[in-house]
């Protein structure tokens, strides 16, 4: 308990100086984002400088922060977009989009994942393996986009399988094809991390311990081996599930889910400071609730952590 | 007691991913419910979208938003297919002098929420636009009314004197007379602008939620929950419309997608039945699958290579012609956009009243050997000639990249550097006058008048730095002539100034090209309107 304490307090510092360095950073990209809200067209500068008072763009970065902040806490005033929409309402819309594609993602990952893993670590060396080492490899190499694009023709617009964009079906099927593309990479690391943490188990020696003992084969590799074999599988998707809501910029640009990885494409873009920061906090804290149930679920894998 | 630990591990672990897909579940399948979904049934039909800025019509001038302005709404006139204006919510816009305009409203129109169009929906519209601290995109289209300088103090931060522009004057209720700053003889066909649509009194109560839920007097109205940002926007037929063009099917719903590229993908997947952007790169395999469904229409979009001729490098016309000759137009388009847009000799683009297919004549020819005497006897170019565009698409480097190339090996220039910059930065960069080199400039037209072009992009003020008192003077005489017809030769005369000095040279023009699925017929899209009120659905 009182660790995990510790653990949320020491995330107050890190939400401070990543909504500060955020800010910095996009208040240091190049260019005027107000000059460029009209396209090619001129505004003249009465209209700019309204535009600019709007935004607080005509005070000093520090004013700027303050402002944001003191917003931020004392109103729960997000900002704004350029646009005029509140960045709170259209995180709140957004949000939910991305956390159907990151949870379908993951859970796919999982499963299939340690599932080949645990097929290819029991198997090593026969066809399975090779298989799946071929297969992870592959995927590794080749970019989600082209993943993702080949897979949006085939599967969806030839084959039909799927639907090919947007939400209309709402989860899972429109969120199935999305997932896996997102889902595949992380899915291919998972896959190879199970199964060299399975072939290195299997020869440890309390496994040759309890065959000797005269166990099952199912129980020795099922209650002793597995287990063990899961520790640096679990450490990877619980980072990884803070990567997967990040890495949803491009799966949901090519299946045009209107979700917080694509608005963040395009607020950069436009150099929208509000909600840059508003969704990088909240990935910085999906990061941060991530690890803690990793380090959390270590106890339950391995009481040696836990105590200790 | 290890075995209740480890249970207890993965039942939090399945409740997590269960809670998060479940509260998505029912958000997707509301936001499905919601709208008439995917355009299928009921006599509706969709349309592909990027998500549009604003709503309110004096508020925005991207492309996006003017198709469902155009829809929701009924300007005074419209330019129809030929380039001709016509009257649409106006009855009659006339003059003697070319500088107090009477506009006379056509009777018994009105708004989607039964209020009457009147003189006093569109000066309300006109001023609110024209109100500085409103702070609306289209602010610069009111300036040349009266009065405007009393509601856009140059001064910074000084308040406005005046709420109103005193050149409107509403006569009666279907009379709204407009007094100019000076002569202005394109006045009627820049009306045709969204920009310049009417609101009702209901608007200004609220005009946030006006922007996502505007009252037009068009043949559809918004539909339910209105614009759903991202997602869509959906509407319908409007029963009490009274104008010349009501809707012939149900309604339409505008998808909103944030890559064309998907959209095209729905395109075929019969998930949306018209897109009107369909990338350049798939234009030979839409035409291929969609046949007579695959519409090119030519667009009043043009691209430049502006010089930046306030920089003595770039001084010699002749050196900036020679630029131009060694410039193979035709090899560009065809590489980079598979032959769609038009290799152009003219300023202006080919839908516009007054143009000429051959007014450069060659000075917009492709002639390498011509080219490197030109740029010889100007002098040549010392130093590293640096050439300007913004990332906002692969493609501009793409063709900067050939450019790059043909000036190399026509010109002999050895030392030639990008400067790719941030969109968002790019027009900064051009406004402070920042570039020591080439640039791509492009124009997206607002209303077909070759003054648009000419005065915009040539006039007072521009990029290049390019002064011409007698360029200068032709426009304000073409702007003061007493027609549209008058007006024309006088325009062309200041076209050819331009070319004969050419601060920038023209490149080619835009082709849009749309597709449409097998459910609906009627479609008549032309480069001013979609018109998607002749679309009917099978």
């Amino acid at each position: 308990m009182r660790y995990t304490v510790q653990r949320l307090l020491q995330a107050v510092p890190v939400f401070v100086a990543t909504t500060f360095l955020i800010y910095v950073m996009v208040w240091a990209l190049p260019g005027d984002p107000i000059l460029a809200l009209a396209g090619d067209k001129p505004l003249p500068d009465n209209v700019l400088a309204e535009l600019r008072r709007h935004y607080h763009l005509d005070e000093p970065l520090l004013v700027q922060y303050g402002l944001y902040m003191a917003g931020v806490f004392l109103r729960g005033d997000l900002g704004e977009t350029f646009t005029g929409q509140p960045v709170g309402e259209l995180l709140a819309d957004r949000w939910a989009v991305t956390a159907q594609l990151g949870a379908t993602a993951w859970v796919f990952e999982l499963v299939v994942g340690i599932g080949f893993g645990v097929l290819a670590g029991l198997r090593r060396g026969r066809l399975a393996d090779t298989l799946v080492l071929a297969g992870t490899t592959f995927v590794i190499a080749v970019p989600v986009f082209v993943v993702g694009y080949t897979a949006q023709i085939v599967l969806g617009l030839n084959l039909g399988l799927f639907p090919t964009a947007g939400t209309d079906e709402g989860w899972p099927g429109s969120y199935l094809l999305p997932g896996m593309v997102l889902g595949s990479f992380g899915l291919a690391y998972v896959a190879r991390l199970t199964r060299t943490s399975v072939v290195e188990n299997l020869r440890a020696d309390y496994v040759r311990t309890a065959t000797a003992k005269g166990l099952r084969r199912t129980r020795v590799v099922g209650r002793h081996a597995l287990r063990n074999s899961l520790i640096p599988v679990v450490t990877y998707l619980g980072v990884d599930f803070g990567n997967l809501m990040a890495g949803a910029v491009v799966t949901e640009g090519i299946f045009n889910l209107p979700g917080v990885g694509q608005q963040v494409f395009q607020s950069i873009q436009l150099q929208e400071g509000p909600v840059v920061v508003g969704v990088t906090t909240l990935l910085v804290m999906i990061f941060i609730v991530a690890n803690l149930l990793v380090d959390l679920l270590y106890g339950v894998l391995d009481p040696r952590i836990r105590r200790g | 007691m290890t075995v209740h630990n480890r249970a207890r591990g993965a039942a939090v672990l399945l409740a997590a991913a269960l809670a998060v897909s479940a509260c998505g579940g029912s958000g997707g399948s509301s936001g499905g419910t919601g709208g008439g979904t995917g355009g299928t049934g009921g006599g509706a039909f969709s349309v592909a979208l990027n998500e549009p800025d604003h709503l309110t019509p004096g508020n925005t001038s991207s492309s996006y938003s003017i198709t469902v302005l155009q829809a929701l709404f009924d300007t005074l006139v419209v330019v129809d297919a030929q380039g001709k204006t016509q009257m649409r919510a106006a009855e009659s816009v006339s003059s003697d002098d070319q500088q107090t305009w009477t506009i006379k409203i056509r009777q018994g129109q009105k708004f989607h929420n039964g209020e009457a169009v009147t003189a006093e929906s569109f000066a309300d519209a006109w001023n609110a636009a024209a109100y500085g601290p409103n702070a609306w995109t289209n602010n610069y289209y009111f300036a040349n009314i009266e009065g405007y300088d009393k509601l856009n103090p140059e001064q910074e931060g000084a308040k406005p004197s005046a709420d109103k522009l005193s050149g409107l004057k509403v006569v009666d209720a279907a009379t709204l007379q407009v007094r100019l700053t000076a002569p202005f003889s394109q006045f009627p066909i820049t009306l045709a602008y969204t920009g310049f649509a009417p609101m009702p009194k209901a608007a200004f109560t609220d005009l946030k939620s006006y922007d996502l839920k505007p009252i037009g007097n068009g043949p559809f109205m918004l539909d339910g929950a209105g614009w759903e940002r991202n997602q869509r926007i959906t509407t319908k037929k409007f029963d009490g419309y009274a104008g010349p063009r009501p809707a012939k099917s149900a309604g339409v719903q505008f998808k909103i997608y944030a890559s064309r590229d998907t959209a095209y993908t729905d395109l075929r997947a019969n998930k949306v039945d018209l897109l009107q952007t369909i990338p350049p790169a798939s234009a030979a395999e839409a035409k291929r699958l969609f046949g007579d469904r695959f519409v090119p229409t030519a667009s009043g979009t043009m691209d430049y290579l502006g010089f930046p001729v306030f920089d003595k490098r770039f001084a010699s016309p002749d050196l900036r012609k020679a630029f131009s000759m060694a410039i193979d137009r035709q090899a560009i388009v065809d590489a980079v956009y598979d032959g769609t847009f038009k290799p152009m000799r003219s300023l202006v683009a080919p839908l516009v009243p007054g143009y000429r297919e051959d007014a450069c004549g060659e000075p917009c020819s492709y002639d390498p050997a011509k080219a490197k005497a030109l740029f010889d006897k100007a002098g040549g170019l010392s130093g590293t000639v640096n050439l300007y565009f913004s990332n906002a698409d692969p493609s501009y480097e793409q063709w900067m990249t050939a450019v790059a190339n043909q000036l190399k090996q026509n010109l002999g220039i050895a030392d030639i550097k990008f400067r790719k910059i941030p969109a968002a930065d790019y027009l900064a960069t051009l406004r402070a006058k920042k570039e020591d080199g080439p640039y791509r400039n492009n124009w997206i037209m607002d209303y077909p008048s070759p003054q648009n072009y000419l005065e915009s992009m040539w006039g007072a003020g521009n990029r290049m730095g390019w002064e011409n008192e007698k360029f200068t003077d032709l426009i304000a005489k073409a702007n003061a002539a007493p027609s549209m017809e008058a007006s024309i030769p006088l325009y062309q005369q200041a076209e050819d100034l331009a070319i004969a000095e050419m601060p920038m040279i023209p490149l080619w023009n835009w082709q849009d090209q749309a597709g449409y699925s097998n459910k609906i017929t009627g479609v008549a899209i032309d480069a001013y309107s979609p018109n998607l009120d002749t679309i009917s659905v099978k």
